[in-house]
């Protein structure tokens, strides 16, 4: 059985690259459904999983404001990868974890990838991986995609990530008294709906910020699951969707 | 200090955003760029007629025309906090 890992992130991060690391020729390319966005699709084996990595299009956001943002989106709510890696510029984690925030939003299976780790040292930019760990509640790892450093230890969070052997408490960006109010309002009849299939939290601030676009997505879900594609696996162990 | 809208001051000027008053989908995507309240940047470059405008908002340039920078306030930080710019 392969895990399904997308690998999301702002534009120019080095996801291609990571990508093309981890899975090396095993990779092919098509494009989304309906969409002029390039899709890549490759395998990685590790020593004790065999991984099915997506490559998501770069985006500042995941408010669906291009096609971009709706497909990277889509793929993680509709299609619930297993891990989510969220590719981080080290060089500018500020800009950056916008991005990772939305994506700890809408789903527990992350881990953060701070890329360029090479170009930070250039500059005498240090990363504090274990307070930023503790902060953002999910596994950190520190990277040079281009000079091949930090990928084992990413492999080796992966296994254990899909083993159940980590579990993550992903931070959540508390809001002001009423909106909080209202997502409290909201939570327990989305999930009367969607069960544990949608991150409730998110789908209520979605909601509250009346985002069309993702209405649609949603109606489309609902009348036809399958037709984004959902594949679904067992749970494994602790750290994923229902489980 | 004086709050403007960011399309008045010069290059080089270091800028900390005091509002953003844009509206709808746009908001979102400049909020999304880095054009929040708090933000420092930069104006790096007008263009001859002086529109657009870009600026550097954490570690990126971003062009914006007038339609937006006109909607985004700022004031001038101080001397020693600027950065110059050839
Ligand atoms: N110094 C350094 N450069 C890197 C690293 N990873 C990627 N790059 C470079 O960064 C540039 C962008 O890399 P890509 O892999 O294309 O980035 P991407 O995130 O796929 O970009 P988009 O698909 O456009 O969002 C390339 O020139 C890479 O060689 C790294 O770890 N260190
Ligand atoms: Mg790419």
């Amino acid at each position: 059985m392969s895990h399904r890992v997308a690998l999301a992130g702002n534009p120019n991060t080095g996801k291609s690259t990571l990508f093309n690391l981890l899975t090396g020729l095993r990779q092919h390319t098509g494009n989304w459904p309906g969409k002029t966005v390039v899709r890549a699709e490759g395998e990685l084996r590790t020593d004790n999983h065999t991984f099915q990595i997506i490559d998501l299009p770069g985006t500042y956001s995941l408010y669906s404001n291009s096609a971009d943002e709706e497909v990277a989106r889509d793929y993680i709510i509709f299609e619930k990868p297993d891990i989510t890696l969220v590719v981080v510029d080290a060089t500018s984690l500020e800009r950056n974890l916008n991005l990772a925030l939305q994506v700890l939003e809408m789903t527990k299976n992350v881990i953060v990838c701070v890329n360029l780790i090479d170009e930070a040292r250039r500059k005498g930019i240090t990363v504090d991986k274990k307070e930023l760990s503790r902060r953002l509640g999910v596994p950190v790892v520190l990277l040079s995609a281009r000079e091949k450093i930090g990928v084992i230890q990413l492999m080796k969070t992966m296994d254990q990530m899909v083993d159940g052997k980590i579990s993550t408490d992903p931070y959540l960006i508390p809001y002001e008294e009423e909106v909080e109010k209202k997502i409290e309002e909201m939570e327990p009849r989305i999930k009367e709906i969607f069960g544990d299939s949608m991150p409730s939290r998110w789908l209520a601030l979605r909601l509250l910020d009346g985002d069309k676009n993702l209405l649609q997505a949603l109606k489309t879900y609902i009348r036809d699951p399958q037709s984004v594609e959902i594949k679904h696996e067992p749970a494994q162990g602790g750290c994923c969707h229902g489980a | 200090m004086e709050s403007k809208p960011i399309y008045q001051f010069h290059k080089g000027d270091r800028l900390e955003i005091t509002s953003v008053q844009v509206e709808g989908v746009m908001r979102r995507r400049l909020l999304d760029l880095g054009f929040v309240r708090g933000a420092v940047i930069d104006v790096v470059q007008k263009s001859p007629l002086g529109d657009p405008i870009a600026f550097r908002v954490f570690n990126t340039s971003i062009a914006l025309r007038r339609e937006e920078s006109s909607l985004i306030h700022a004031v001038k930080m101080e001397e020693d906090s600027e950065v110059k710019v050839q």
